[in-house]
């Protein structure tokens, strides 16, 4: 398993390059963490998803789809690209620090 | 009478109701089995229609031939169920009170969720190939179809057999070489998945084998309009690929009559314990094949196994016993490759599919991940064994769960 440093603490990853340990993230990781995907500073709209994501992961055990998140969010599924552009569902969970979401096949 | 209804006669409800038929007391159960059609579609074969391979007739029985006699059967559509009254709306009118309840209404697809693609083009430059309708459309495209830019495009996870848009791309492959026209079509598989497939090592061989085919691969690709008048899609971070004919894997989606039911997720699967198939929340309520919202594939094959341990949790609960049997995702699809080939592979929740042998370790006849005639004929042969085995609930030779014996690390 690897380590890397984030905002001055060596944290483990797990194969996907997320957090293994959920309560080792905090607002400075999740900022290191959007700088790897390219989001160089978290605005407003940002923390509304990953803040969004930390609680569903809390409560349901597993980081919420893009239908969800654009339906409970409040943001919708055009400004969720723009905010974190690409693969939203898998970046957002990775700033949140949690795991990749399950992607059902 | 302890009454059992089955909602969906497709091919998990069918497979239910003829194992069930023959072990449940005629004296103490009355089972009634609900569907909307009176004909049963081999889903896997539209796959082969638009390639002229087979023809409507190929794919369509009359559902009656599969249902036991003594069972009692209502064609009606469903309008919803009513978990805490224990009874079932019909649109009929009727109503329908159940001791248990098993729940097998299956996925479809859903064109209108993506902008502009049931449009000016839907049927005449773009087409589906997962309903009958749309396959036989395609057909007839392609058969007066001189070439140009054919884009597949998968909308959106999960969808019903996740490999059937590989296989038509490989089949696309071979049916435009055999007309002598491949070079004049450029094959172009467009998916929102990171690669070929979700799986990494079965992703990166069949990435492969897309290479080697010529067929050029978009991956992370999330389509959120199509331009009908420019012959595009768009995604949602505005990449464009273009199209003369596009075959759409549109969001696939749980039946209507589930969200009325107030039982779905935003998809209207329904939740269901991945283990032991029991709703949640709801004892009684058991959820089989594509209705789940489970992380198993959305497959014919994968009904079949999840019967099995249907049967066996079923049973217990209706002594008063806890369900033991637990499902372990196992899948098993066969993959057409064009030329007369095919590839293998078989998997569940945990282990992702691997090379090796099937069923038999190190005999085979199939190889799993691997190109060969044998594989093809798995599949031609997956026809007669669904309707003159799976549909009539006789045990195939292969475990529920999945075997390591056989597979490489
Ligand atoms: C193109 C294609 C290729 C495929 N290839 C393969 C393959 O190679 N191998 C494989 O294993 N699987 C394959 N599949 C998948 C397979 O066909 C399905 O997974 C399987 O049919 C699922 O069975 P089911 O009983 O859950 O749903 P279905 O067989 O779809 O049955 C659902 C039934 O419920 C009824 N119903 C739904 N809602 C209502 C309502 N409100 N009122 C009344 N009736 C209702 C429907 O009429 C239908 O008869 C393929 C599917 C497609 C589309």
């Amino acid at each position: 398993m690897a380590s890397k440093e984030y905002a001055g603490k060596m944290l483990e990853l797990d194969a996907d390059g997320n957090l293994v340990n959920l309560n080792e993230w905090n607002e400075e990781v999740a900022k290191a963490l959007a700088v790897e995907e390219g989001i160089e500073s978290l605005n407003d709209r940002h923390w509304a998803v990953i803040n969004y994501m930390r609680k569903e992961f809390t409560e349901k055990g597993d980081a919420p789809s893009i239908r969800k998140l654009t339906k409970e969010s409040g943001v919708d599924t055009k400004e969720l690209y723009a905010l974190f552009p690409k693969g939203p569902a898998k970046k957002a969970a990775r700033i949140a620090g949690l795991p990749k979401p399950k992607g059902c096949i | 009478m302890k009454k059992l209804v089955i909602l969906g006669a497709g091919t998990a409800g069918t497979m239910m109701l003829n194992k069930l038929h023959p072990i449940l007391n005629k004296d103490e159960w009355q089972i009634t089995i609900v569907d909307q059609h009176e004909t049963h579609y081999y889903q896997p074969g539209f796959l082969f229609i638009p390639f002229g391979i087979y023809t409507c007739k190929d794919v369509v029985k009359p559902k009656r031939d599969f249902f036991p006699s003594g069972t009692n059967v209502i064609k009606s559509e469903i309008e919803k169920i009513e978990p805490n009254e224990n009874r079932v709306l019909l649109k009929s009118g009727q109503i329908l009170g159940y001791d248990y309840l098993i729940v097998a209404t299956g996925a479809k697809i859903d064109p209108t969720e993506t902008e502009g693609m049931k449009e000016d083009l839907w049927h005449k430059n773009i087409f589906d190939f997962y309903t009958i309708e749309g396959a036989c459309a395609l057909a007839n495209f392609f058969k007066h179809w001189e070439g140009g830019k054919l884009v597949i495009n998968i909308s959106e996870m999960p969808i019903k057999c996740p490999v059937a848009p590989l296989e038509f791309a490989f089949l696309a492959d071979w049916y435009f070489t055999e007309r002598g026209i491949r070079n004049k079509v450029e094959i172009h598989f467009v998916t929102p998945l990171p690669g070929a497939f979700t799986k990494p090592r079965a992703s990166s061989i069949l990435g492969d084998f897309l290479n080697k085919k010529n067929i050029k691969l978009t991956s992370d690709f999330n389509i959120a309009r199509v331009d009908n008048e420019t012959k595009k899609i768009i995604s949602w971070d505005e990449q464009e690929v273009e199209f003369d004919v596009l075959v759409t894997i549109p969001t696939n989606k749980g039946d209507e009559c589930i969200a009325r039911s107030g039982i779905g997720d935003e998809l209207n699967f329904i939740p269901t314990d991945k283990e032991t198939l029991i709703a949640e929340g709801y004892k009684n309520i058991f959820v089989i094949g594509d209705a789940t919202n489970l992380p198993s594939s959305k497959a014919g094959s994968v009904a079949h196994f999840q019967a099995d341990i249907l049967l066996e949790n079923f049973m217990d609960v209706i002594e008063g016993l806890e369900p033991k049997a637990k499902f372990d995702g196992h899948a098993n699809c066969f993959i057409e490759s064009g030329f007369g080939k095919g590839i293998l592979i078989d998997f569940n929740y945990d282990t992702e599919p691997l090379p090796g042998k099937f069923p038999l370790p190190g005999v085979g006849p199939f190889s799993l991940l691997e190109e060969t005639k044998m594989n093809h004929y798995g599949k031609i042969m997956f026809r007669w064994m669904y309707w003159n085995f799976l549909l009539k609930g006789v045990e195939l030779p292969i475990e529920a769960n999945m075997s390591m014996a056989g597979k490489r690390l």
